[in-house]
């Protein structure tokens, strides 16, 4: 275990690239996760079309690969990003879609009679999801969009492949620098990553379960 | 397609949306040609740059990486349920012995990242990159199948486990005999939406060193020149790993709306403003998908 308390401001560090990452992913993914999910039930066509197909492509594309676009391949096609801005935008496009999702599970979880109750009183597509679905959406939708948080959390480790630093990159390191002790050095950085993921998704069940309670 | 949102539009809401329409497609359009313009100006849409694929040799480098990347994805994927059918098990065990150190084992495995637990399998034991990839795909996915399992058994109606004990079953015969097959249908498109998560995470192989197909394009571009031939590999590795997911997520939504027609006991199908009763499900698979990415 020295190894970890040897290495604590690097693992520190590396820690905080990760909340980082993800605080930056958080708020720029989730407006645009919004706006996928207001699109996909929308009453223009188009729009449902273009953020159906948006989703599907993105949610079935490898993480993997949509980095490998945005610190490499962009570098022939218009110059190279810096590494930071690359890992944010990467997650950002792919971590989107999955808000979308959940959003519109949630959308779909408020019973017809609200809508229909809103539309009988004379109340806009604008009106009708702004003022009474949405609002109403937000309690069974939370759930959800806390275990997206959680994915994408887990889903950071992919920029320390790409040169960015955070805990797999710092993990990889001090293996590398360590090779005696890496059950150690494996255990400090799932423990970081679990500390995140574990109360989170504790929150989401503890949610989960008050709203079922009340419905 | 209508749906309780909204009205279905008269004269005024037609002229509006078909307004919005065009406005849409012309964004579209514009940020397409945006990157059309781009590759163009970069010559990444030269014609000699994808004469490659005339040869043979690099449909045969690639469809080897798709083969491992299938391989691993099939071996990886039955291991997966199979532990998680243990997992599921052993997390409701009726000795506290058991169900304590598996449900901490459990959160273990499914918080962290997948990536992790490859490269130390990778680091920690001797059995190689392309089985250190199997065996964190394994693991992790089991961890999230068996949790899937577990409230697809919790979510059955009490008479279920009841019924069994009052017929003599003993607990696990219960557990597999009458309660283990239901959840398993019932679960099913939630399982198969993680198996796409499951091909999905294959790509991250490259990292600890699996030469799996996003291994075999990075050898031939380096082999061929980066700057240009990586694009147009790219574009068709994207393409071969989009076609594969996009096959088992038809699977998944077949799997979802067949179990929704049957309407078995414990689906009631959510129908909702959105629309679509019959993707509810899926959605349900999205979030868990989600929530493994």
């Amino acid at each position: 275990m020295n190894v970890i308390f040897d290495n604590i401001d690097t693992f520190l560090r590396g820690f905080g690239g990760t909340l980082t990452l993800l605080g930056l992913t958080t708020l720029f993914a989730l407006p645009f996760g919004l706006l996928l999910a207001a699109m996909r039930v929308s009453p223009v066509a188009s729009l449902r079309a273009t953020s159906t197909v948006y989703v599907e492509v993105l949610r079935n594309t490898p993480l993997l690969l949509v980095f490998t676009f945005f610190s490499v391949i962009i570098t022939y096609i218009s110059g190279a990003l810096p590494f930071q801005v690359a890992a944010v935008l990467a997650l950002t496009v792919y971590t989107a879609p999955f808000f979308a999702e959940a959003i519109r599970s949630g959308i779909n979880g408020v019973p017809v009679g609200q809508a229909e109750a809103a539309r009988s009183i004379g109340m806009t597509f604008g009106q009708t999801l702004g003022l009474v679905i949405l609002p109403q959406a937000v309690r069974s939708v939370v759930p959800p969009l806390i275990n997206v948080i959680i994915a994408l959390t887990k889903n950071t480790s992919v920029a320390g492949a790409f040169f960015i630093f955070e805990l797999f990159n710092v993990g990889r390191e001090v293996a590398n620098a360590n090779g005696n002790a890496v059950v150690a050095v494996f255990l400090g950085v799932a423990f970081f990553y679990l500390i995140i993921t574990v109360p989170l998704g504790q929150l989401a069940d503890h949610i989960e379960r008050r709203v079922a309670v009340r419905r | 397609m209508t749906s309780v949102l909204y009205d279905v539009p008269g004269p005024r809401a037609r002229r509006r949306s078909r307004i919005l329409s065009v406005v849409t497609g012309l964004v579209v359009a514009g940020v397409l040609a945006f990157a059309i313009v781009q590759l163009a100006q970069a010559g990444q849409l030269d014609a000699e740059r994808w004469l490659i694929f005339n040869d043979p040799l690099i449909w045969q480098a690639l469809l080897r990486g798709l083969w491992i990347v299938v391989q691993s994805a099939i071996t990886a994927a039955v291991l997966a349920i199979l532990l998680g059918v243990v997992f599921a098990l052993l997390r409701q065990s009726e000795l506290r012995v058991v169900r304590i150190p598996t449900t901490v084992v459990l959160e273990f495995f499914r918080g962290m990242p997948v990536l992790l637990m490859m490269l130390f399998i990778y680091l920690m034991f001797p059995i190689g990159a392309y089985w250190s990839v199997v065996a964190a795909l394994t693991v992790y996915n089991g961890a999230i199948i068996g949790e899937a399992l577990r409230s697809g058994m919790l979510a059955l109606p009490k008479g279920q486990r009841e019924a069994g004990l009052a017929i003599g079953l003993r607990p696990l015969q219960n557990r597999l005999l009458i309660e283990f097959p239901q959840a398993f249908r019932n679960m099913l498109p939630i399982i198969v939406a993680q198996l796409v998560v499951l091909i999905k995470d294959t790509a991250l192989g490259t990292v600890v060193g699996q030469v799996g197909l996003v291994k075999e394009g990075e050898l031939l571009a380096e082999y061929l020149g980066r700057s240009t031939y990586y694009f147009p590999l790219f574009v068709v590795m994207v393409t071969m790993y989009l076609l594969l997911n996009l096959a088992v997520s038809t699977l998944a939504r077949f799997l979802a709306r067949r179990r929704n027609q049957s309407g078995s006991a414990t689906a009631a199908p959510t129908g909702g403003p959105g629309g679509g009763a019959a993707v509810a499900p899926l959605e349900g698979g999205a979030a868990v998908a989600g929530a493994s990415t």
